[in-house]
């Protein structure tokens, strides 16, 4: 399916991050969006009430986070794309309805602009602190999808990557930008809406007898009614059987909870994204995801210069991560380096695929600015000693 | 003697609620005295003659005894997180202005957890029926004070007995800007289906507070007796006094209850206050907001 032309701004756009975010909601069909003032995120809602009047969408500023992480699923079960935006306090507040989103397989998009934390923290300032807070947050075992966009260009893009994959897989996409990629402003080019390949819901279209809420047909995916379309559903975050009636039973929960896990782990091949730079026949491998993944180029460019043969792979999809691929260079590399904006969180799992194979060194920074490249440099540098 | 048996029960008239409820799931969770189980026979009874395409009507309920309505309710129906049916309610009925929605749940969901979110529906006028179960406790945790618990009164939080000002939700709710403002209890079945479907039939933010017992952890705890005496409270201390002054009602410990109809007034929507605001400054741009 196509997007629909009136929510595309077709052409070539000086735009910063947040606002390009917006513009891929609503070229992705988004028409509903439900956020709360937050620095560095608020461009992303203030361009959405601006436009929403004249795509026919609805914004509401509710009045905190945790009403608009779920106000935004009683729009996708009334037939909506929804998303919400916010910032890592806010983040913290929407974590519970995450977990409600993976239970009951809602399909929405939690933007992230992520700021130095914890609690208040740095708000203008950058940081990737809530990785592993997008992956692990709400509490119990389920799966998401995170993005990691490091340009405008990108924002506009994988926003709308961010929609398809919601809808295909129906969970909570989280789309973790940072301020750096918020406030950033480059060329964004946005394409004719009919060069703009859209997931549809997968609504059941079979006999209303029928219909189980909760059956999969092989691909650990259930097809979705919404509310008023006759089917008298039940949606519940409590433990549920195939009609969505709850089920406080150890096999059902044995039965529900590792499909929502495996949906991910299963389809993991086919979503996983990632780009690679010279990682073929490198030495030192420098893993990066966001706004990292610029601050570290000057870097492996110097090492390069100096004959280092230096790899680049950059995460555009962050959760799930590339196990395969990192498990593969390990037997290969001599070291990975992690330049990243928090104190250690994704090279946790750069370790655990590596395995003690390779040497594994973060370039960690808490945040408030971006890394100057040297450090980078410098830890390349030594890995590619050894 | 089989014949005449046969007889009586042919002669039993269809239960019309039956078809209101997911009745594969019962029996329901509630204990014997219950309020919960007549107030859901009083909305079925007010859904059935409302008038309204049932194909249209969502109940949303929170998380607790009253929030295991949904549970039961054969509409579609979604039985959220705690304290958050409200602004699900929201998102659901601006996405699909078609649809009737109802929220359905308790004293503790609704104005404790989930206070914030009640107060700023009422103002913003969103069109939904909020019918708020107050049995004065969290049944499901096992009897825990709670903003509604009156003074003096006791809870497993709190031992020696109640010294926080519980909420007057009546004048709560006509502070905030509801269009409907009623209070019954779970004794005056007639009236509460009818406040019921005069709520329904609002347009905007309607709100009807029904005191329900809560016989195995509240009144038991309070030593006032089971549900039937709690229920003889009801019809002994009630009075029904229509347009009273809101802020002249709040409950005692076992005291006086005044219920009936305080509010009834118009007030643009959420939604019909966007699209007519637009409209006025947007003009032609503007594509009204239709879900």
């Amino acid at each position: 399916m196509k997007a629909d032309p009136k929510g595309v701004l077709t052409g070539s756009h000086f735009l910063d991050g947040d606002h390009s975010c917006s513009e891929g909601a609503i070229a992705a069909g988004c028409r509903f969006v439900a956020g709360y003032p937050i620095t560095p995120s608020t461009e992303v809602v203030e361009r959405i009430a601006s436009r929403f009047p004249y795509v026919g969408g609805m914004f509401i500023q509710m009045e905190d986070e945790i009403a608009s992480s779920i106000a935004i699923q009683g729009a996708v079960w009334g037939g909506k794309k929804a998303m919400t935006v916010t910032s890592g306090p806010g983040f913290s507040l929407m974590m519970e309805h995450i977990g409600l989103a993976a239970m009951t397989e809602t399909p929405c998009v939690f933007v992230d602009v992520q700021r130095a934390g914890p609690s208040t923290g740095l708000p203008t300032q950058p940081a990737q602190g809530d990785m592993m807070q997008a992956r692990w947050g709400s509490h119990g075992d389920y799966g998401i999808i995170a993005l990691s966009p490091n340009s405008p260009q990108e924002c506009f893009d994988l926003t709308i990557k961010a929609f398809n994959l919601s809808e295909q897989y129906r969970v909570p996409v989280m789309f973790m930008m940072d301020e750096c990629v918020g406030h950033m402003t480059e060329r964004v080019v946005i394409p004719p809406a009919d060069q703009i390949e859209i997931v549809p819901r997968k609504f059941y279209e079979g006999p209303k007898a029928d219909y189980l809420p909760y059956k999969t047909n092989g691909d650990l995916v259930p097809m979705m009614v919404k509310a008023g379309d006759g089917y008298n559903i039940h949606v519940t975050g409590l433990t549920h059987d195939e009609r969505g009636y709850p089920s406080m039973t150890v096999p059902t929960q044995e039965k529900l909870i590792p499909r929502l896990v495996n949906k991910i782990k299963h389809n993991a091949p086919k979503i996983v994204e990632y780009v690679e730079d010279q990682v073929d026949g490198a030495e030192v491998v420098v893993v990066t995801f966001g706004i990292t993944s610029r601050t570290s180029i000057p870097a492996i460019e110097q090492a390069r210069k100096e004959g280092m043969k230096v790899g680049h792979l950059r995460l555009v999809v962050v959760w799930p991560f590339p196990e395969e691929r990192i498990r593969e260079l390990a037997s290969r590399v001599r070291a990975f380096v992690v330049p990243e904006l928090n104190l250690g969180q994704m090279v946790l799992e750069v370790e655990r695929c590596v395995a003690g194979k390779a040497r594994v060194e973060l370039v960690g920074h808490p945040g408030g600015t971006v890394h100057n490249p040297k450090d980078i440099y410098n830890v390349i540098k030594k890995s590619a000693k050894g | 003697m089989a014949e005449e048996l046969f007889e009586i029960e042919e002669s039993v008239p269809v239960n019309t609620v039956e078809s209101f409820l997911r009745m594969e799931r019962m029996p329901h969770i509630w204990c014997p005295g219950c309020g919960i189980g007549t107030t859901v026979n009083c909305f079925a009874h007010a859904l059935e003659t409302s008038g309204l395409d049932l194909q249209k009507v969502s109940v949303v309920s929170g998380i607790g005894c009253t929030g295991r309505v949904a549970g039961y309710i054969n509409l579609d129906s979604f039985h959220t997180t705690h304290g958050r049916a409200i602004p699900f309610a929201t998102g659901l009925k601006l996405a699909n202005p078609e649809l009737k929605v109802i929220v359905y749940s308790g004293d503790g969901d609704l104005t404790a957890i989930g206070g914030n979110h009640f107060i700023h529906a009422a103002r913003r006028n969103v069109d939904m029926t909020v019918i708020l179960i107050n049995n004065f406790t969290y049944g499901m945790t096992g009897g825990q004070v709670a903003p509604t618990t009156p003074l003096s009164a006791t809870a497993s939080t709190t031992p020696y007995g109640n010294y926080e000002q519980s909420f007057n939700l009546p004048y709560l709710a006509e502070s905030c800007g509801a269009v409907y403002v009623a209070r019954w209890t779970a004794f005056h079945v007639r009236h509460l289906t009818k406040a019921i479907k005069e709520a329904l039939a609002k347009k905007g933010f309607s709100f009807v507070e029904v005191l329900a017992p809560c016989p195995t952890l509240y009144s038991r705890r309070n030593k006032i007796g089971d549900g039937l005496d709690q229920m003889i409270y009801y019809k002994d201390n009630s009075e029904i006094r229509n347009g009273a002054d809101t802020k002249t009602i709040p409950l005692e410990f076992q005291g006086k209850i005044v219920v009936g109809k305080f509010v009834d007034k118009e007030r643009p929507t959420y939604l019909d206050a966007m699209n007519e605001f637009y409209q006025q400054k947007l003009g032609e741009d503007y594509i009204p907001y239709k879900g």
